[in-house]
Parts: structure tokens; sequence; C-alpha cells
């Protein structure tokens, strides 16, 4: 079981408030993602949840008894961090084996444990390694069997992949997805990167500046962001925003076209603009078109094999049913 | 500085001092050597030749020799029980956010900034006298009679005055040791389930073992040839003579250079031994 609910939780530095009162659900089994740029809180959440801080104001229930003062020992569970923080002068067994020897377990149990762990995660041929020997990768694993062998209530992951290089970072996603899927064990992920937060998440959680922004699906975020931050922040490159008088013709202060949806032509269309930058990736082209009369370029994707350059002219139609609408607060137009 | 070129040119800038550091160190030893063969008493004008290990013999085979070293070891151990365990302790004190950081880390160094003479004068007048000391005064303000201390706990009193020297040294390289630990660590532990002596015992005293024996490494090098404190206190009496002290004796005091050399060779030589013990068992630590 792991249901956490926090209720009216509120975390201040001294007088710095960085995180107004919050509230939040989190469903047994549930992978929820918090997600926004550096300095938005997230860490801060993980961070009150897991109980390495104080809740200033409010209430952490954790299965429905009140978690808000209990030390993180006893809250029951575990967390990835993003240094690994393994301990550096016991091998890959011991530190694996560190919280259930905490826990009094009797040596037994331990092995058993440590030993499904390793198989599952596929550490059995370095067991008895340091952390100093191993890459980034297996270093990531030994924190992951760390967490899994506590059997925890749910899992706490604070930015775990940020140090692996790209490729590792893929394969890491997966593997955590899977484990997920596995366990069925409620897991809460913190991540600036909004494409591990699309690929991973059943729940994301959009922060700003402690508040939340909005709680859904990654689908549901993509498809109805409440207001231009997630907008902004949801989808990869980032949806174009427009205001002035482009907008207003559709009766808002900004509209939103992620680069997408738009339809691309040499001979005519709603928009005319000069191709500027154009990123060709293989399979995508994005490219950086200025348009006269708009603050800043769009982003427009177009297909692998555009045969389009530096300089030349294009006509674009954004799709009409997915122009996304807001007001002059940022917030959707319905 | 990885050019044939500048590899010569490195070598011939460094030749003088390393010349200088030499003659530094072979002269005297030499004549340590040479003095160590001969009957060399300067006072009785006798200067004769070809003792062999004789002065050696005599050196070794005196009863003062052996308690010597008994008292150099107490010494030596009991300082480095009290600074690392004392350091240990301050160290985690420190690290703690206070108020006043600064002067408090400031006030914890000055210690070792105090010549050795001055500070065993001080301890001595100021702290351990029966008469006028401050202990003096502290015994009997609750009642109990005043302790001599360098005459009834000699060797203790000059191992607490050693080790109020050397433990700003411990507590400085063990603070910074302490402060390189990862929090993250600790927090991991938390969660883990450690309390605070687990989290001591399987986090803090790991990391800190690399420092511990730095400590204990160079420590032991400056307290085997611990000298002016023995020398303002007790003036080696009551059991506090070390195989240093008593090599000055013989030098000094019975004026015989070749005795006396003979005693600063195997001194030399034993601590030569210490430090080999030392590197084996604790220069583990200093691998990887």
């Amino acid at each position: 079981m792991g249901r956490i609910t926090l209720d009216k939780v509120r975390k201040a530095f001294g007088d710095v408030e960085v995180i107004p009162p919050l509230d939040l659900r989190i469903e047994d089994g549930e992978f929820v993602v918090f997600v926004g740029p550096s300095g938005c809180g997230k860490s801060t959440l993980l961070r009150l949840i897991a109980g390495l801080e104080d809740v200033t104001s409010g209430e952490i229930r954790i299965d429905g008894t009140d978690a808000t003062h209990l030390s993180p020992a006893k809250r029951g569970l575990a967390m990835v961090f993003q240094s690994y923080a393994l301990y550096p002068h016991m091998t890959v067994r011991k530190n694996i084996a560190f919280p259930l020897k905490m826990a009094g377990m009797d040596q037994a149990e331990i092995d058993r444990r440590v030993d499904g762990a390793a198989k599952v995660l596929n550490l059995s041929s370095y067991i008895d390694r340091r952390p100093g020997q191993l890459s980034g990768g297996q270093r990531q694993r030994v924190a992951i069997g760390r967490a899994i062998v506590r059997e925890p209530s749910a899992f706490l992951f604070d930015e775990p992949l940020s140090n692996l290089d790209a490729a590792l970072r893929v394969g890491m996603r997966l593997e955590i997805s899977e484990l997920h899927k596995r366990l069925a064990t409620t897991m809460i992920y913190v991540t600036h990167d909004q494409v591990e937060a699309m690929t991973m998440a059943d729940k994301i959680v959009v922060l700003r500046a402690g508040h939340i922004e909005q709680v859904g699906s990654p689908l549901e975020l993509y498809r109805t962001p409440r207001n231009t931050f997630v907008a902004g922040f949801i989808g990869s490159p980032k949806m174009n925003l427009i205001e002035g008088a482009e907008a207003e013709k559709h009766g808002a202060h900004t509209i939103g076209v992620r680069p997408e949806h738009f339809q691309i032509s040499t001979e005519g269309g709603t928009w005319t603009g000069t191709i500027g930058v154009s990123e060709h990736l293989g399979s995508d082209t994005f490219f950086h078109v200025t348009v006269p009369g708009f603050a800043e370029p769009l982003t427009i994707r177009a297909g692998g094999e555009v045969d389009l350059h530096y300089g030349d002219t294009i006509h674009l139609t954004p799709d009409a049913s997915q122009i996304h609408r807001f007001d002059a607060k940022g917030l959707r137009l319905p | 500085m990885a050019t044939q070129h500048s590899r010569s040119a490195a070598r011939a800038m460094m030749a003088p001092a390393v010349f200088l550091l030499l003659v530094w160190m072979l002269v005297p030893l030499i004549l340590t050597l040479w003095f160590s063969t001969l009957d060399y008493r300067p006072l009785r004008g006798t200067f004769d030749c070809c003792e062999g290990l004789g002065n050696y013999v005599r050196f070794v085979s005196s009863s003062a020799f052996w308690d010597s070293i008994l008292t150099t070891l107490q010494l030596l151990g009991g300082v480095l029980l009290i600074t690392v365990v004392g350091g240990i302790g301050l160290a985690i004190l420190l690290d703690q956010p206070i108020w006043g950081q600064g002067i408090v880390r400031i006030l914890v160094i000055a210690p070792f900034f105090v010549m050795p003479t001055v500070s065993a004068l001080v301890w001595k007048n100021m702290f351990m006298n029966p008469v006028n000391g401050l202990f003096a005064h502290a015994f009997k303000a609750v009642g109990l009679e005043p302790v001599d201390w360098l005459s009834q706990f000699p060797l203790f009193s000059i191992i607490l005055i050693v080790s109020w020297q050397w433990l700003p040294f411990a507590t400085l390289i063990l603070l910074t040791a302490i402060q390189s630990l990862d929090s993250e660590q600790f927090e991991a532990a938390e969660m883990d389930g450690a309390g605070p002596f687990a989290r001591f015992g399987y986090i803090t005293l790991p990391h800190l073992a690399r420092s511990i024996t730095v400590v204990v490494l160079i420590q032991t090098i400056f307290l085997l040839s611990i000298f002016a404190e023995i020398f303002v206190t007790t003036g080696g009496a009551f059991g506090t003579r070390t195989l240093t002290y008593l090599v000055y004796q013989r030098v000094i005091e019975s004026q015989n250079v070749g005795l006396g050399s003979a005693g600063g060779i195997i001194a030399v030589i034993l601590a030569n031994i210490v430090a080999a013990i030392l590197m084996r068992v604790v220069g583990k630590n200093l691998d990887a």
C-alpha cells in the first residue's frame, strides 16, 4: 500500500516561503512525476514527503495515518538520491543489505532479499565490488537495489538520471518504468526533464515556485494545458505562444500552437515567414521561422525529408482544432 | 613541464635545494654515527677512538633505557588516544551550525600556535601548581585536597599538556574531513533506518578513517621527539624520562657524547620501526 496525501502542506525557510499551502493526493501504485524548472520546489516537496525536511504547517498522511512528524525511517518509504548516496566503504552487497541490517533482520532473510534484488537488477556479477569501481549506470542500479530490498510502500526518486549520459538515461528510464510495472508500488519521481515526465508518468504534477500549476496524465497536460506555463513546459520543442493581433482574431490574449500542429507549404497559408536555423534530426526537421509581426520566431516540425533551407520562404497553416487559447492572466480559455 | 627541456631545467633548479637538504641531513647523521663509536667525554678531555659497539651495548643494557621506551610509548599512546577521540568529538561539534562559528574555530585552533615551552609553563604554573594553580583552587572550592599534579601524576600531566597542544591539529584535519562528507549519504542512512550512533559508526567513522591515519602518522613523528614539555615541567623526574630525554641527559648532563650519540642512533632506528609498523597497520587506509 502506498497512498500519500498532502493536506495544506507548507514549507518556509525563515521568511522565505518555498512551498505555499499545497494539497495533493497520490494513489496506491501510481507513478507520479513532479516536474518543473530548477528552483520550483519539487525536490523540497519530495524531501518533505521523505521526512528529510520538517513541514512548517499542514499534514502528510501515508496510507491514512498521520506521518507529518514521523522520522524518515518510520515512514516506510525508500529514496534514490541524485548522487546515488552509496556508502563508499561498503561493497555492493553490504550497501544493499544496510537498511535490512538496520532493521535488525536475520542474516538468512537479508541474504535472500539481497540476492533477489541483485538478480532483478542484474547486479550479481559485481556484488562484491565497491561503489568506486562501478560505472554511473551500475551505481544507479545499486541505489535502486538498496531501495527495493526494503519493500517500501513507496519509492522516491530525486532526479536519479541526471548524472547519466544520454544513452544510459534512456535505458534506465525504461528499466525504472518496467520495475514500476512489475512491483506495482507507488513511485514519486522528481525531474526537470519533461521527456522523462511524459514517458514515465501515470500522473504529472507541474510545479512552479512551489505552486502546483496542473496535475494530470501526460496526455491531458499535452492536450489541455491549464495555462501558458504548462503549455510551454510540456512538449518538446516548446509550444509556440503568440500574442497580439493574431491572438485577438481568435478572441484570446495569447494563442498557442505546438510545432507539430502546422501544415507547411511553399504556395500559400495563413502565415508567411522566412526559415532561419533548421535542425535536421533525420526523423524530423525543426525549422525556426521568422514571421513578420510576431515577437518570436516560430518552431515548426516537418518531416525528415523536407527540401527547404535557410532563407526560403515558407507558408504555415495552424491546425484549427489544435489552437490553444489563453486569457491575459495566462489561463486557458474553453 | 612535460618537454625534455623543461624537465632538465626543473632538475637543475631543484638541485641546490636538494643538495642543501642532503648535506643538512647527512652531516649530522654521519657525525652522530662517528661519535657513537668513540669514547668522547668533552669535560674529561677524552676523545678515544674505537669503542666499537660498546656505547650501544651500554646504552641498551642500562635499566633507564627500557623504562624510557615504556614511557615514550605511554606518552605516545595517551596523547594519540586523547587527540583522536577528542578531535573527532570537537570536529563534530564544530561542524554544527552555531552562532560565532568563525571565532570559535579560531579559538579552538589557537593552542597550536603557542610554543611548547610556553604552553608547558602556563600549564605548570597556572593550572597545575598545587598552591596557586586554578586546579588547586577548583579542588579547594569543592572541598577537596589539592593535587600536586606534576609529582603525583607526572606522566599523565605531561600527556594532558601535550594533548592540549595537539588537539587543535587533530580537530582541524578531522573537521575538514567531516565537512567533505556527502550529506546525501547521511540522509540515505537516515532513511535506511540508521540512528545517530549507527550513522556515526557506519558513515562518519569510515569516512574519517583516512584522516585519522594522517593524524596518527604525523603526530607520532612529532610526539616521539617531545622534549620541551618534559624539560620545563618535571625535568625527566618521576618516570617521565622518554627516550629523547634520556639521550639529552646522556649528552648534556653526563657529558658523554659517545653514549648519547649511540642512544640517538637507536632512537632513529626505533622511530623508523614504529613508522614502518604504523604504515603497515594504518597506512592501508591511504591507498585507493
